[in-house]
């Protein structure tokens, strides 16, 4: 499988074997761009415009490479179906969700749309969508993300397939809702025996879910295997690899007479809702709901919780980024009443770290600029020579080569990116660092190293650190004190292992239980 | 929806306000005035012309009056066309460039999205480049230039559409005129419909068509170009707006008789007489 770009031909995939029966659950793993997807898309056509397919790829002994579009379309989405990663966006949001389950249906089976509505009813009550009559005519935007990946199911079953291919299929979806889609998938393969292809990155997934495992990297299988021979003695080295990448190890925590660093008390964020200039209706709506913190120095607290839980606004209001209620301390001064001005000296010992190393670094600055640019308002005193300097010595300390300092962030990969974002906030030798979703958009081999640096640095520079995240095997790994919030209150706070070992709160027990931990 | 739409228009109230008062004052603070000939009237004369219109009165009662009378639809009478009221060139002459416009709107619309979307499913192809490049000369290429060169070659080389007037109102009058009036805006359709058409074609739900097998045609007709549209039918209102205003130009040059041409042209005559008068 090739793809053409402006730099030559990108063989993305190099000739692979896979095969599926009945009944059988294959995963395919690897990382980002080890080519998972795109062998799958290969297959069903849907490259993008610059993808070529070679090679041989058959469905009960039917080629459907090179098939001509409309014998693939009557293969596809009848006998082969697919669901995707996204599923906000999958669904074509100028539709009710009822048309969209019925296009398939109509398309391969003929009839109208009206008698289609019984089946299409029928479905989603299957796929576990309450209320099924009331639903059918929604939009996809008055569902949730589970919900919409629900539908998709039903779309993908309307047919009744041989094959379903799943694409990353909870990757966007909490832990809670992801352990209910593959349970739904679990049964509803076992009710009507068809093959699933589970392409995920996830080994926990993977080893609850699949009978067979295909491991891939750099558009090559290094192993294949039913799941106990890859999970008990993996042959290739990269499997083993892959398996050791689980976040591993424990922070010890802090002396019980280490200084309060940062204080947040009662803290509460309101939001106000609608209140445009015609539309009347207004109201608040309660983010973080009395929420008290002590961060100690050289600690590391974990804040867990599902989307929408109120974890990242915390971190926000704990740093005064967003107006908040509630009393502040850092150190020993009080900032409750602190305004963005008086802020702002104080800014250099409380930094951030996104979550989006694509996103969070502008891709106009070079790599040097970036680092250096909050020197500019911290210590203006400093002459280009020393802002020179200070730019190698944190990059060195976050592991890059200082000389890549003249380049630009759309060179490096999204480790390096998180590092770039790293050495950003530690060359104002800061005293909190607050780390929102640091590892998540990053792969886990990549997760394991950048973990390792954060821990190193916190113990050559006596940080503390509040670990935003919903990875749970990572939080685990990081900090010594973990918060679990949901609805923008704590559940559950304690000593990581009191939390991960006996937790307590029946929300914080659900989602321990819905995390497959390898 | 309807009281939505109410307040959309109600918001246009003080806009056209302003937009009167300013043109009013701007038109009275330019120096001369309607009856500056290239050879100056004789005072009486003047002083008696001025009084007809009531343009010796102080300028506030001047503004006062115009507003109120325009409120109520008397613009007054017309400084160049002695014998009609401003609200009369305008009955007499929005008809045409209404017609016109409509057709010219209709023709650039479908037009314009077709080859846009043609455009966009070839994307990077020859086919792609050709219509683009038209539609680029499309929108540079002014209507006072394709006008004149339409005539040109099917009027005047190939005998094949009349020249110019309007005729009985017939289709054979319209075409040529209502070709040059809408180039310009087809060109902008199609410009946005490619763009939009293409990030659409790219999103996830139309990767979930496709791969559920729906033929393509429903692929893009169903799912890309309903969304594809939002850019489009926003732009329909300045193109009308563009279209109206642009035909008078278009007019002028197939000579429709009693056009809003006529009326559109009035204060510009009024410039260039001053003008010659300020530079012999």
């Amino acid at each position: 499988m090739n793809f053409s770009t402006p730099d030559g031909t990108v063989q993305a995939v190099k000739g692979i074997d896979l095969d599926i029966r009945a009944g059988e659950t294959l995963a395919v793993v690897g990382e980002s761009g080890s080519g998972k997807s795109q062998t799958m898309m290969g297959i069903m056509g849907l490259l993008a415009g610059n993808g070529t397919v070679s090679g041989s790829a058959k469905y009960r002994g039917q080629e459907l490479v090179g098939l001509p579009p409309k014998a693939l379309n009557a293969v596809r989405g009848a006998k082969i179906t697919m669901i995707f990663q996204e599923p906000m966006t999958s669904l074509d949001p100028l539709y009710t969700i009822g048309r969209q389950v019925a296009e398939p249906i109509v398309h391969h089976r003929g009839g109208s749309f009206k008698q289609a509505r019984q089946r299409v009813l029928e479905l989603l009550e299957l796929v576990g969508i309450p209320d099924p009559a009331r639903r059918i005519d929604s939009y996809p935007h008055e569902l949730s993300g589970g919900q919409r990946q629900r539908v998709m199911i039903a779309m993908a079953l309307a047919n009744e397939p041989d094959i379903l291919i799943a694409d990353e299929p909870t990757t966007a979806l909490d832990v809670t809702i992801q352990a209910q889609i593959l349970d739904l998938l679990r049964s509803l393969q076992a009710r009507f025996g068809m093959a699933i292809v589970l392409i995920t990155h996830d080994l926990g997934i993977v080893k609850h879910f699949a009978n067979h495992v295909a491991v891939m990297r750099r558009g090559e299988v290094v192993e294949t295997g039913t799941t106990a021979e890859i999970f008990e003695a993996p042959k290739a080295e990269y499997t083993r690899m892959l398996l050791d990448a689980e976040p591993s190890g424990r922070k010890p925590s802090p002396p019980d007479n280490a200084p309060i660093m940062l204080e947040g008390k009662n803290v509460t964020v309101d939001y106000a809702l609608g209140g445009g200039l015609f539309s009347g209706k207004s109201g608040t709506f309660r983010a973080i709901d009395d929420v008290t913190l002590r961060l100690k120095q050289g600690q590391t607290i974990g804040i867990v919780g599902e989307s929408g839980s109120g974890k990242s606004t915390l971190g926000r209001a704990l740093l005064r980024l967003v107006p908040s209620g509630g009393h502040y301390r850092f150190e020993r001064t009080d900032i409750s009443g602190f305004d963005r001005s008086a802020m702002r000296p104080l800014r250099k010992q409380l930094q951030l770290v996104f979550q989006d190393p694509y996103g969070s670094l502008s891709p106009r600055q070079t790599v040097g600029e970036i680092v250096t640019e909050g020197l500019y308002v911290h210590e203006p005193q400093l002459s280009r020579a020393d802002r020179d300097k200070r730019a190698i010595e944190a990059l060195k300390e976050v592991g890059l080569d200082p000389a890549s300092r003249n380049r630009y962030p759309h060179e490096f990969s999204g480790g390096q990116r998180q590092r770039i974002a790293i050495a950003r906030a530690i060359i104002l030798k800061p005293k909190i660092v607050i780390l929102d979703e640091p590892t998540s958009a990053l792969d886990r081999s990549v997760q394991g190293q950048v973990i390792d640096l954060l821990r190193d640095l916190q113990k050559a520079h006596g940080l503390s650190y509040i670990f935003i995240s919903h990875d749970l095997s990572v939080v685990k790994a990081m900090s010594d004190y973990v918060i679990v919030m949901k609805d923008g209150k704590i559940v559950e706070e304690g000593e990581t292992d009191a939390i991960f070992d006996a937790p307590k709160a029946i929300y914080t027990q659900t989602l321990m239980g819905a995390a497959f931990t390898a | 929806m309807f009281s939505f739409v109410l307040r959309r228009l109600a918001s246009a109230v003080p806009t056209l306000f302003i937009v009167v008062t300013i043109s009013f004052f701007l038109m009275r603070f330019a120096p001369g005035g309607p009856f500056n000939l290239e050879r100056p009237l004789p005072p009486q004369t003047m002083a008696n012309l001025m009084a007809t219109y009531q343009l010796d009165k102080p300028i506030w009662t001047q503004y006062v009056t115009y507003i109120t009378n325009a409120v109520t639809g008397d613009f007054g009478p017309s400084y160049i066309y002695k014998d009609n009221t401003v609200a009369e060139l305008i009955g007499k002459g929005l008809p045409y460039s209404l017609e016109l416009g409509f057709y010219a709107l209709i023709v650039a619309l479908v037009g314009g999205v077709l080859a846009g979307t043609v455009a966009a499913l070839r994307q990077n192809s020859l086919l792609d480049f050709a219509i683009m490049s038209i539609s680029t000369v499309g929108v540079t290429v002014p209507n006072f230039v394709v006008g004149p060169v339409l005539t040109l070659v099917f009027a005047i080389m190939l005998s094949w559409l009349p020249a110019g007037g309007w005729g009985d109102g017939s289709l054979r009058f319209l075409i040529l005129p209502m070709i040059a009036l809408a180039l310009p805006q087809l060109a902008v359709f199609a410009r946005l419909t490619r763009g939009s058409m293409i990030e659409a074609l790219h999103t996830d739900h139309i990767r979930t068509a496709r791969a559920y097998g729906l033929p393509a045609r429903t692929v893009v007709i169903t799912h890309a170009m309903r969304a594809a549209m939002l850019p489009v039918v926003s732009y329909l209102a300045p193109c009308a707006a563009a279209l109206l205003t642009g035909s008078a130009v278009v007019e002028t040059i197939f000579t429709i008789p009693e056009s809003a041409a006529t009326l559109c042209l009035a204060p510009s005559t009024a410039i260039i007489r001053w003008s010659w008068a300020q530079s012999s």
